[in-house]
């Protein structure tokens, strides 16, 4: 085996590893501000990829220990566990994560073969094929009269006998599907925002998520895990779009802060977007692809069906990314620098 | 220079043949059933030929002729012979008799020598189309692979992914 | 004295190793039994051997010569006899044999006649194929021949020296000893190399982790008769590469496909420079350099090693142990491994790196790509290494290089970053050989074409010439039937006669078709017209003929 002969200390685990570490911040937010239903959701993701990366990897004839190690697996159910409605049924859970795992994952080609985010295509399957079930998401507590526990909360999930009335109690509208059905109703946006459930910026209690998920990216760009270009551009894609529209109409747009803090674009901006794999390779086209998705999540969350667009944004610049690799190639070394005549 | 060839040598004739010349080896051996590669080509060219016919091209001349003609790339066809590796003709200088047959059948001209004397190969232009076997009455030529030597070696193809892994720890 | 220094693109920072061999002296490695001394030592044509086996040769004394502009000679390191010329074992991570000239010391060391240059009173032509005779070559590692790049070109002269005690490799340090020990030499060498390229500026480049050398090359370069600039620069790996070392200290970068000296700019190992004062100031040939042997043995230190000097003699000096994996030539990002240790010291060896599973744990297995591009980010070509190894893996050598796949310096930055541990430079340099086969088939293909297209030239030729011979001899055998059968009267005799007299007529259309009918009665003035109209077309036809070059020229 020639040369080099040494290797630097990175590995794909520890890489994982500090994605997962990143997400913690959010998790312990999540915990703290909308109960600990997010934990059983987690778990049983986490197990569920597993169990299926372990099966696909052993149908496909490879080593179960090197890429199950990879933690590759827990990072897209991660991922998909907390773009979840965090009282999402069991099935839900365990279905999206499958699909996310065995379609969108093995049958592209396993680890680092895979075109579209495999944690984004679990979200899109799932709300397409079941809308009604990705609205029960459980409101912050402190809007709810009585939260529930953690044994409650797994209720819900599994399908336990709860009654319909404290599951009502807990349940509300996101900020984003708020927005949507007043909006629809003919409201303005001011009228709206009048609602308890939005906060300061993005909704009570999902802008300190959105914040802490803030946080967790830039530890992942302060430890170079991820580069800068995805993230910025993402954000400044949804906050000059959202700022456009805002400025021409503020009754029928959201703020710019609004979307920014409403914290699937955090999620998706630091954690989903800069996904290597699925994702632009040359700086330039990390940009555009950055933008593309940050203006994509407007246009679909003011016009698309559905009242969030992250994931589809995500997946539809996913689907250009060999485009915009290809026109973005940067200059190498000894090349003539733009506007600069070869030097001979 | 070259453009001065280009009209000095320019060649009437068939594009797409041209350019499937270009893919073929040149060994101009005949085991695709042409007296050599131009025929070959223009054969192929008119689709009278198929594209797996040339052993010294192998799977990957089938391959480019298939790029290049925007068809399937299939196997070789046996019947014309399997790939052998390069080689050069080398002649027995003891036991031959000076013929000139094998010169006249060397499609390269790779055959130096006189009636009545020696003959030798030019090894560096010779192809290896193994012609000069047949007529040679006294079976004094055969054929030599080409060892590797350090100007022509190269580099192989790592081997090193991840279901090796899995036979790999299965042998220990 | 501060210059403006520039970063160049990515790099890495991979732990030194540079203090276990620095702090001993260089200690002279005592003359071997046998010197094996290969005659490719360099970029370029082999040298031709001009010895004979048997033949008794003296230290210094040429027994390869060089074959062509880009070569370089070989010389016999000591005195002794050749008792073999053929292949043997050289050090090439192939483990396939090439040609040397072995020789069989007798320890009497005994130098050839030998005497310094008057190297300013030299054509410098002249003292470009001397150095090349002399067997300089670069000691950096790439060992191409310094005649060639002594030589200023079309420009006259180029403006900017540079000269490199990078020594950026792990592990490395016989540049750092020498500029230590010898950097009046080498500054003397880089007097001559000045004056030979007409450079105005000469900067010496050298990493900041080497204070003791960059102390002692100032030293050195305030004693001299014209300005050299000794910059430290940022340890950064590849910035000892020349292009990287171009770049920290001038800023600029060196076109793609382009030599340096187009911007102007040359650059030189420091032990070239060292080898070309020996050669010009003592006219010592290139027979021995430093070597670091370093790395699991017990003493690792540097040595002065004679050219030929088999690895393992080292290794012992230094005191091998157990437990070693394995020898490398070079370093551990750009050193190959070597197929035994009964190679030879070449030009090329600037380091002797002993494994062992304890420096040099087994890298773990290969994962996929992730594209993660962190590779992109450490690649000072600024090349995208995950594109590249996509299409080498799939070969795809025709977009391999279209991404620039032949500015890759195989420095190893990419490997070294990789998450995924994949050995991105093995898929780079496999991808180059086989374009390099490629072409040297494609260039024997052609030949082949030309002579195959010859020769049914000539065949078709022949055969109309024989067709024609025989049609004639046909011809007058008929003619001589028909004239036997006149005589004898034979049946068909009218048929033949017939014949005869066709054959006849057509002769004779034939010979008057050759002459013009109407030039046979003709006034003396228009016979004198025709002449010359006939010079003039003969003119036009000459003028037709000439190449339009000429006019071209402004």
């Amino acid at each position: 085996m020639p040369a080099p002969f040494i290797i630097g200390r990175s590995s794909v685990t520890q890489v994982m590893a500090w994605v997962l570490a990143a997400l913690l911040p959010g998790v312990g937010v999540y915990v703290w501000l909308f109960g600990p239903g997010i934990l059983v959701t987690l778990s049983l993701a986490t197990v569920t990829a597993l169990a299926a990366e372990a099966a696909m990897l052993k149908a496909r004839g490879y080593p179960a220990k090197p890429f199950l190690t990879d933690l590759s697996a827990i990072v897209t159910a991660w991922l998909l566990a907390l773009s979840l409605p965090s009282l999402a049924p069991w099935w839900l859970i365990v279905t999206g994560t499958l699909f996310a795992i065995v379609v969108a994952k093995h049958l592209y080609g396993g680890l680092g073969q895979n075109i579209f985010n495999p944690a984004m295509v679990g979200y899109a399957v799932l709300i397409v094929s079941f809308p009604v079930q990705m609205t029960q998401w459980a409101g912050p507590l402190e809007l709810t009269a009585t939260p529930l526990t953690l044994a409650q909360s797994a209720m819900v999930i599994f399908g336990g006998d709860v009654p319909k009335a404290t599951l009502d109690a807990v349940t509300m509208a996101t900020p984003l599907d708020a927005l949507r059905t007043g909006l629809l109703q003919q409201h303005t946006v001011d009228e709206i925002m009048t609602q308890p459930i939005f906060g300061h910026y993005g909704g009570t209690g999902f802008e300190w998520l959105a914040a802490a998920f803030l946080a967790g990216g830039l530890l992942l760009w302060a430890l170079r895990i991820i580069g800068w270009q995805v993230p910025l551009a993402f954000l400044a894609g949804v906050w000059l779009t959202a700022g456009f529209l805002h400025f021409f109409d503020a009754g029928r747009f959201g703020a710019p802060w609004f979307h920014l803090f409403a914290p699937s674009v955090m999620l998706g901006a630091f954690f989903i977007a800069t996904d290597p794999v699925s994702g632009a390779t040359t700086p330039r086209g990390r940009l555009i692809f950055g933008f593309g998705a940050g203006f994509l999540t407007i246009v679909i969350r003011t016009w698309g069906g559905y009242p969030d667009g992250v994931a589809f944004a995500i997946l539809l610049m996913n689907l250009s990314v060999p485009l915009i690799d290809q026109y973005t190639q940067p200059r190498v070394y000894g090349e003539a620098r733009k506007g600069e005549a070869p030097r001979s | 220079m070259l453009g001065w060839s280009a009209i000095r040598f320019k060649v009437e004739g068939n594009p797409l043949a041209e350019k499937i010349d270009a893919i073929l080896p040149q060994t101009q051996c005949g085991q695709c059933g042409f007296p050599g590669c131009r025929p070959y080509a223009e054969a192929i060219a008119k689709g009278e030929a198929e594209i797996n016919q040339c052993p010294p091209g192998g799977e990957e001349g089938v391959k480019k002729l298939a790029e290049l003609l925007g068809v399937e790339p299939k196997p070789l066809d046996e019947a014309h012979g399997a790939p052998k590796p390069k080689s050069v003709a080398f002649i027995d200088e003891n036991t031959c008799i000076g013929c000139t047959l094998c010169i006249q059948a060397c499609p390269v001209d790779a055959i130096s020598g006189a009636a009545k004397q020696m003959h030798t190969i030019l090894a560096a232009e010779c192809t290896g189309c193994e012609l000069c076997l047949p007529p040679c009455p006294v079976d004094c030529i055969t054929m030599v692979p080409i060892p590797e030597d350090l100007p022509h070696w190269k580099w192989k193809h790592p081997v090193v992914m991840l279901k090796q892994l899995d036979r790999e720890e299965a042998a220990t | 004295m501060s210059r403006e220094l520039f970063k160049f693109r990515g790099g890495v920072h991979p732990p030194e190793h540079k203090a276990e061999s620095n702090g001993r002296p260089v200690h002279p490695a005592p003359l071997p039994k046998t010197l094996v001394i290969p005659l490719r030592q360099h970029i370029g044509t082999p040298a031709k051997p001009v010895v004979e086996v048997g033949e008794r040769v003296l230290k210094g004394q040429l027994i390869g010569a060089a074959d062509g502009y880009i070569s370089c000679a070989v010389h016999a390191s000591s005195s002794g006899i050749v008792t073999a010329i053929g292949p043997a074992a050289v050090p090439h991570v192939s483990g396939l044999p090439d040609d040397c000239i072995t020789i069989e010391t007798d320890g009497r060391d005994e130098w050839i006649a030998h005497a310094p240059l008057d190297w300013r009173a030299m054509e410098p032509a002249d003292l470009r194929m001397r150095l090349r005779d002399m067997g300089i070559a670069g000691l950096g590692g790439a060992v191409f021949p310094s005649a060639v790049k002594l030589d200023p070109g079309a420009a006259r002269h180029c403006p900017t020296l540079i000269v490199n005690g990078g020594e950026c490799e792990p592990w490395i340090t016989c540049d750092d000893l020498l500029m230590r020990t010898r950097a009046d030499e080498i500054l003397a060498g880089v007097a001559i190399m000045r004056h030979l390229l007409g450079s105005t500026e000469v900067l010496v480049g050298i990493e900041d982790n080497k204070p003791e050398a960059i102390a002692a090359m100032r030293d050195a370069a305030a004693g001299l008769d014209f300005p050299v600039e000794v910059v430290p620069v940022p340890a950064v790996y590849p910035g000892g590469g020349a292009k990287q070392m171009i770049e920290t200290l001038t800023g600029r970068q060196v076109p793609s496909g382009k030599l340096s000296t187009d911007i102007g700019i040359q650059v030189f190992n420091v032990g070239t420079a060292h080898a070309l004062a020996r050669a010009v100031h003592h006219g010592e040939p290139l027979i021995a350099r430093l070597v670091t042997v370093t790395g699991h043995v017990l003493r690792p230190q540097n040595f002065e090693v004679l050219i030929g000097t088999p690895m393992h003699a080292l290794i012992t000096l230094a005191g091998d142990r157990e437990g070693a994996t394995g020898v490398l030539m070079g370093g551990p990002m750009m050193g190959v491994p070597m197929p035994s240790l009964d190679v030879p010291v070449v030009k090329a060896t600037n380091c002797i790196l002993v494994k062992s599973a304890e420096l040099f744990p087994p890298l773990p297995k290969a994962l996929p790509c992730i594209r993660c591009t962190r590779c992109a980010d450490a690649c000072p070509a600024e090349l995208q290494p995950q594109e590249l190894f996509r299409f080498a893996k799939a070969g795809d050598f025709g977009r391999a290089q279209e991404y620039h796949l032949f500015d890759c310096i195989e420095c190893g930055c990419c490997s070294y970053v990789c998450p995924s541990h994949i050995p991105l430079v093995d898929f780079y340099r496999y991808a180059k050989s086989e374009i390099w086969a490629r072409e040297r088939e494609k260039r024997a293909a052609d030949l082949a074409r030309e002579r195959h297209e010859f020769r049914q030239f000539r065949l078709e030729r022949e055969k109309k010439e024989k067709a024609e011979k025989l049609a004639a001899k046909a011809q007058a055998k008929r003619a001589e039937i028909a004239a036997d059968a006149t005589a004898s009267g034979a049946p068909d005799a009218e048929a033949k006669k017939a014949l005869i007299a066709a054959a006849l007529a057509r002769a004779q259309a034939k010979k008057a078709e050759a002459a013009p009918k109407n030039t046979d009665n003709l006034s003396p003035e228009t016979q004198h017209e025709i002449e010359e109209i006939e010079t003039r077309r003969a003119k036009i036809r000459e003028l037709a003929h000439q190449p339009l070059e000429p006019e071209e020229k402004p």
